[in-house]
């Protein structure tokens, strides 16, 4: 048959060695897959710095991080954990699944993609290397100026850090290319914008984020770096420059990385939900629009993260973040409509869902606190803001990626996770997230300062920072049982079947895993739910008429 | 009508639907210009970046502005006109270049392409020569707020013309190789976008430097 002819280099492709293949591979599928074990990788490392810096912290005194290592490991751990394991993850998901969603072969330069992935494992690399070659950054996964500047940060870590982010930035910067040009051209007929399932639409406006923030940083950073090595100084008073511009540079980027690190965070909840309460999502559109509000508030907040500067229009940033929540807030009613009277399945990934809406809505309104700006100048550099950060970061985006791996694990392998196993690890993280996070609140209204070392006997935080402190051995103990769910699952019979949650995307339209060219033939596209419109004919959001049906009475 | 080799990344032979086009219908060639578009969105925000430096600390310092070491001056030279007349008469070129190759003429193009190379390294030329004088009267990056500026910028600058002297020089020599057609020069044309980029951007470098101050 003409149309499943192989190409003429065929026979050499299949002849490569399973590595090599790997090493060489330009199928979206495959790099999504090394993106997501490259990420949980770092997930790893920087967890363990995580449990360090809690076990420094449970006690008064030195532990095991004396200051100067404490400073370079929360420093590595926020790094790692935002620019290594949840941007890389997502960009993995978003690989594998947003070219499956709208009905694409592959994604729009292939190559590319490839290039995307393989910086990420080198400037990881580069990164860590900083450890063996005189101590890591230690001012802090913002950096502030003049803390990074050569004078108060002697160590080529601070260097290391810089070239690091450097090269993630233009791996990001080529992926958000890439995942345009394929939104906005690969898409299979009947597939319009409208249609598009919402997790390639929160991928999409999280790529417009990064194509138009990640250069801002790159070039403070190389402003930064000019600083540092070079004799310049932007970043110097004394000469003439600005202390302040790097903040601005830093939170310009800063804000919307956050959007950056949730809304694929968000598309992943908008499609378990749904699946797992038998309902199609409810107010698709009103969805649609928050997201893009978000993404152009996005832009508008960044001064928030400086009220107490002096430097700064205060009701302004304000305003806009107050404003930015009333879209956060649509998508939680979106959820809930969703789940409101469906027939409700709590298989795994539906329970790190719910999970999801709990935690995120927590790190959601302790954030709307710190808009206010007189709360603000209280609660700034405390661990109220560590609280914060952590339940949207960990309660949001780390949630929804487990989520996530449940979700799709059985598309990309065709085996399932133990549900028995990921039933435990859920409720052991959802306690442990609440157990770790949320004495933080309290910790920071005590007056307890973020990156600090050491605490005096008598300040009263011990208590609530061994809580803390068990609640991070507890995520330990879950990230391990979800590991090993991983590897033990992957040795089990392939069970899952090509549509094993009765899916209503792409996706769920072809096998398990899908062949490199990804569809043998695609279903008709008279909705966003095409995949649930194939299996209930006339009952989708497009019923199929019958002649005489269209006929006015 | 095109064949697969040119709609399709060449390891992937076998994803055509049943007309002979790939998923989504549209040529790849929109889709590299549509790639080139994009990246120079993020060139532009990168670009953008720096401006803002420079217009924040212009204000922290005002009205001592540009901030120099004693002695030393700074204005337009004969050598600065010189080089901004070249590269703005180079994106009128390229541009000629890509008509040519529009209507099939490829020895056009060619020429077109070899004198924008041309154009562009003496840029890069006068460019240097530029630094070379600030530098003997002290305006270094290391000198002043101004001078660390002033060569990131222009710098960043030159690098980009660097890149894209590079690039016009690979379509000039598959452009003298055979390749290129009226249909088919959706490189030619990405890189043009590009070249005109990186003359916008002198463009303002040139009034915010020696126009606002």
């Amino acid at each position: 048959m003409a149309t499943t002819t192989l190409s003429p280099r065929a026979s050499a492709y299949t002849a490569r060695s399973r590595v090599l293949e790997w090493l060489t591979t330009t199928d979206h599928k495959k790099i999504g897959i090394m993106y997501i074990t490259t990420a949980y990788i770092f997930f790893l490392l920087a967890g363990l710095m995580a449990l360090g810096i809690r076990t420094e912290l449970a006690f008064p005194g030195t532990q095991i991080l004396d200051p100067a290592l404490y400073n370079q490991a929360f420093t590595m751990h926020g790094t790692t954990m935002i620019f290594f394991f949840v941007m890389p993850m997502l960009a993995g998901f978003a690989n594998y699944i947003v070219p499956l969603q709208i009905g694409a072969a592959d994604m729009a330069f292939p190559r590319i993609n490839a290039l995307s992935f393989w910086i990420i494992p080198f400037s990881g690399v580069l990164l860590f290397s900083s450890f063996l070659l005189g101590g890591a950054a230690n001012g802090g996964w913002t950096s502030y100026t003049p803390l990074s500047e050569a004078t108060y940060s002697t160590t080529s870590g601070q260097d290391l850090w810089l070239a690091a982010l450097i090269l993630s930035g233009v791996s990001s910067i080529m992926g958000a290319i890439n995942f345009l040009a394929t939104t906005f051209r690969l898409r299979a007929p009947g597939m319009t914008m409208l249609r598009m399932p919402i997790f390639t639409w929160t991928v999409l406006v999280t790529n417009v984020l990064l194509l138009f923030a990640v250069p801002v940083l790159a070039a403070g950073m190389l402003m930064l770096f000019i600083d540092r090595n070079y004799g310049g100084s932007f970043f110097n008073p004394a000469a003439g420059g600005d202390t302040i511009l790097w903040q601005h540079i830093f939170w310009f980027f800063g804000h919307p990385e956050v959007y950056i690190l949730i809304l694929p965070a968000f598309g992943i909840i908008s499609e378990v939900i749904p699946v797992f309460s038998r309902k199609p999502l409810f107010g698709y559109k009103a969805f649609v629009i928050a997201t893009v509000s978000i993404g152009v508030l996005g832009f508008g907040v960044w001064a928030h993260h400086m009220f107490t500067t002096g430097a700064v229009f205060l009701p302004f940033f304000s305003i806009t973040t107050f404003l930015i929540a009333v879209p956060t807030g649509v998508k939680m009613f979106n959820w809930i409509a969703t789940m409101w009277r469906g027939k409700i399945v709590f298989h795994t990934p539906m329970l790190f869902a719910v999970g999801f809406l709990a935690s995120f809505l927590i790190g959601g309104l302790d954030g709307a606190f710190s808009a206010s700006t007189p709360i603000d100048f209280a609660l700034q550099d405390t661990y109220w803001i560590v609280s914060h950060l952590h339940y949207v970061l960990f309660g949001g985006s780390a949630l929804a990626i487990m989520a996530a791996t449940y979700y799709w694990f059985p598309k990309m392998t065709g085996r399932f996770l133990s549900e028995r196993i990921g039933k435990v690890q859920f409720w052991i993280v959802l306690i442990a997230t609440q157990l770790t996070f949320f004495p933080m609140h309290l910790l920071g209204l005590n007056g307890m300062p973020r990156r600090i070392q050491d605490y005096a006997p008598n300040a009263g935080w011990q208590d609530l920072n061994v809580l803390a402190t068990i609640g991070s051995f507890g995520l330990g103990l879950g990230v391990a049982l979800m590991m090993w769910n991983i590897f033990a699952s992957l040795r089990g019979p392939k069970t899952a079947g090509d549509d094993p949650w009765e899916g209503n995307t792409l996706e769920w339209a072809t096998t398990s895993p899908p062949p490199s060219y990804n569809f043998d033939h695609l279903p008709e596209i008279r909705s966003e739910r095409p995949v649930f419109d194939l299996r209930h004919p006339g009952a989708g959001h497009a019923p199929a008429l019958t002649a005489g049906d269209g006929a006015k009475p | 009508m095109t064949t697969p080799s040119e709609v399709l990344p060449a390891v992937h032979g076998a994803e055509l639907t049943k007309d002979g086009h790939p998923y989504g219908s549209k040529p790849i060639e929109n889709t590299a210009l549509l790639g080139m578009l994009l990246f120079i969105a993020s060139e532009i925000m990168f670009f953008a970046g720096l401006f803002a430096a420079y217009f924040d600390i212009r204000a922290k310092n005002l009205p001592h502005w540009p901030a120099l070491p004693e002695g030393a001056e700074f204005g337009v030279t004969p050598v600065i006109i010189a080089a901004t007349f070249i590269l703005i008469s180079s994106s009128a070129v390229i541009e000629w270049g890509v008509i040519r190759i529009r209507r099939g003429d490829r020895r056009g193009m060619n020429r077109a392409f070899a004198l924008t190379v041309l154009m562009g390294v003496t840029f890069l030329a006068l460019e240097a020569t530029d630094w070379y004088i600030l530098a003997s009267e002290g305006v270094t990056l290391s000198g002043s707020v101004f001078g660390s500026l002033y060569f990131t910028m222009t710098g960043f600058h030159f690098a980009h013309v660097l890149g894209g002297v590079i690039g016009i020089s690979i379509m000039l020599g598959r452009g003298v190789s055979g390749q290129f057609s009226a249909r088919h020069h959706t490189a030619a044309e990405a890189v043009s976008y590009y070249w005109h980029f990186v003359d916008v951007v002198w463009v303002l470098l040139f009034a915010t430097f020696y126009i606002l101050r």
